[in-house]
């Protein structure tokens, strides 16, 4: 008998602990950026709530986050130049350094084993250990540093606003070895890599046109694509800069946003030639496909931040118009494509769409959210 | 930031009299928000140099506006014209100058 009651407790125990322990796998988690408090939400996709706010991450203006290949870990990439390390398990900060003045953005490596940053201030890339966060390689430009991805083989690339270069940074082996290369165009203001590794798009903002590179060439290249697209003509101001991001490919074709006008570019990803374009609502800042390609989400540059347009990519006709509300700064699709949610700042709320009814079919609170970054980008190249 | 917006409501400049209390608030907002995606939503500089009052020492009202208006040709800095009427841009510049009088 005292046997058994010896056991009824020892049983209940580990129960309670077991219960008390709420394991979340990670695979269906992602973060949102409140780029006003330095704060980040962990959510769960599926159940479309917030698991906890985690706080402590400084100037989370334009940050961004990379995930660990087994999706534990978030790198958040502040503005302030801070770098801090998330555990999505634990739902604390695992690790912080303050790596520069100003940083513009980040990439981990395709081993998982580097984390690199791009800054504006000092001007350049720095490499870390992914565990410890110990500085491992440093690539001053002497320029604000943009456009930073990992491409296969263990290799970082990354441009200059000021000086029009883009560095491809090969960490494979004992030393690190870089590849410059000079006449990119003017004033690059951001860029992507497909995510077969193939192609690095740079879009430009000091001249009318987009320059790419070959990474599976032994000797990249510059090859300028949609040249005078827009047509002399004189930009409009431009109030927010477009974001180039890996998800870019649509089917067949390359969406992407024009600067100063209110277009998106198609071009075609074989010839990289244009196929056309589409009037948008204004100046989009993300051109983003749905991961099947089919659609393509775009929001807009302030004043006109309020809307988002689905583009059909096949036809370049708008589908369908959605107005969140005020400011909406970004957009991320589930895996599958299913659901795509949205940061819509300047209503402290993420709404939460079915991509194929165009319904909205959640929301949840968050201080002014920006970035949303779901797990999944693990294990794509270039996100 | 509730700080700095508390600072300029109570203490408006007095030509900013004809902008209504909650056209400063928007205003005070779009410096954060929107100046912020280039200056850094502390100010202290992104794309666009920061703009924090240290960082502006020697700068005029009157030289502040009409960069808010006209932007800095040959930089990524836009003309606010379309967008802001002249008083608006004069309470922003004073805003970044941290000028009350």
């Amino acid at each position: 008998m005292r046997l058994l009651s010896a056991l009824v407790i020892y049983l209940t125990l580990t129960l309670g602990a077991i219960a008390q322990l709420a394991v979340h796998a990670t695979g269906d988690l992602g973060v949102v950026i409140e780029r006003t408090t330095g704060s980040v939400l962990i959510v769960d996709q599926s159940d479309m709530d917030v698991l906890a706010r985690v706080e402590g991450f400084g100037d989370l203006s334009h940050a961004s986050a990379v995930f660990s290949p087994d999706e534990r870990y978030a790198f958040i990439f502040g503005r302030d130049g801070g770098l801090t390390k998330l555990d999505l398990v634990t739902q604390t900060i695992a690790g912080r350094v303050m790596q520069a003045g100003n940083s513009i953005g980040g990439a981990i490596s395709d081993d998982g084993l580097l984390v690199a940053v791009s800054n504006y201030e000092p001007g350049g890339v720095r490499v870390f250990d992914a565990e410890t966060l110990d500085l491992v390689a440093d690539f001053p430009t002497g320029s604000k540093t943009i456009g930073l991805v990992d491409a296969p083989g263990g290799r970082f690339v990354f441009s200059m606003w000021d000086s029009g270069e883009t560095w491809i940074a090969d960490m494979s082996g004992a030393a690190p070895e870089v590849t410059k290369i000079t006449g990119m165009g003017v004033n690059p203001y951001d860029a992507l890599i497909t995510g077969d590794g193939r192609r690095y798009i740079v879009g430009l903002f000091g001249e009318d046109g987009l320059s790419t590179l070959d990474l599976w060439s032994e000797t990249p290249t510059v090859q300028r694509v949609l040249p005078g697209y827009g047509h002399g003509e004189e930009p409009l101001p431009v109030y927010k800069m477009p974001h180039l991001e890996g998800w870019a490919l649509a089917g067949d074709r390359f969406a992407l946003p024009a600067v100063g006008r209110h277009e998106v570019l198609w071009l075609d990803a074989q010839r990289l030639t244009e196929l056309g374009r589409t009037k948008t609502h204004g100046q989009p800042v993300f051109a983003v496909a749905r991961p099947d390609g089919r659609h393509v989400w775009v929001n807009y540059a302030h004043p006109n931040n309020d809307t988002i347009e689905v583009i059909e990519a096949a036809s370049g006709e708008i589908l369908h118009t959605l107005k969140p509300g005020p400011a909406v700064l970004h957009m991320e699709f589930s895996a599958r494509g299913h659901r795509v949610w949205v940061s819509v700042r300047d209503a402290n709320r993420i709404d939460i769409y079915d991509t194929h009814t165009f319904e909205k079919i959640g929301e949840i609170p968050a201080q002014t959210p920006s970035g949303i970054f779901f797990t999944a980008r693990a294990h794509r190249i270039g996100l | 930031m509730a700080i700095l917006f508390v600072i300029a409501l109570c203490a408006p400049p007095l030509w900013a009299g004809s902008l209504s209390l909650s056209r400063q608030e928007q205003l005070a907002h779009l410096i954060t928000q929107d100046c912020g995606s280039c200056h850094g939503l502390n100010l202290t500089g992104g794309l666009g140099r920061a703009i924090t009052p240290e960082a502006l020492k020697g700068r005029t009202v009157e030289g502040l506006q009409t960069i808010v208006l006209d932007g800095i040709p040959g930089t990524a800095m836009p003309s606010w014209r379309p967008l802001l009427s002249e008083t608006e841009a004069k309470w922003i510049a004073a805003y970044l100058l941290e000028v009350n009088e």
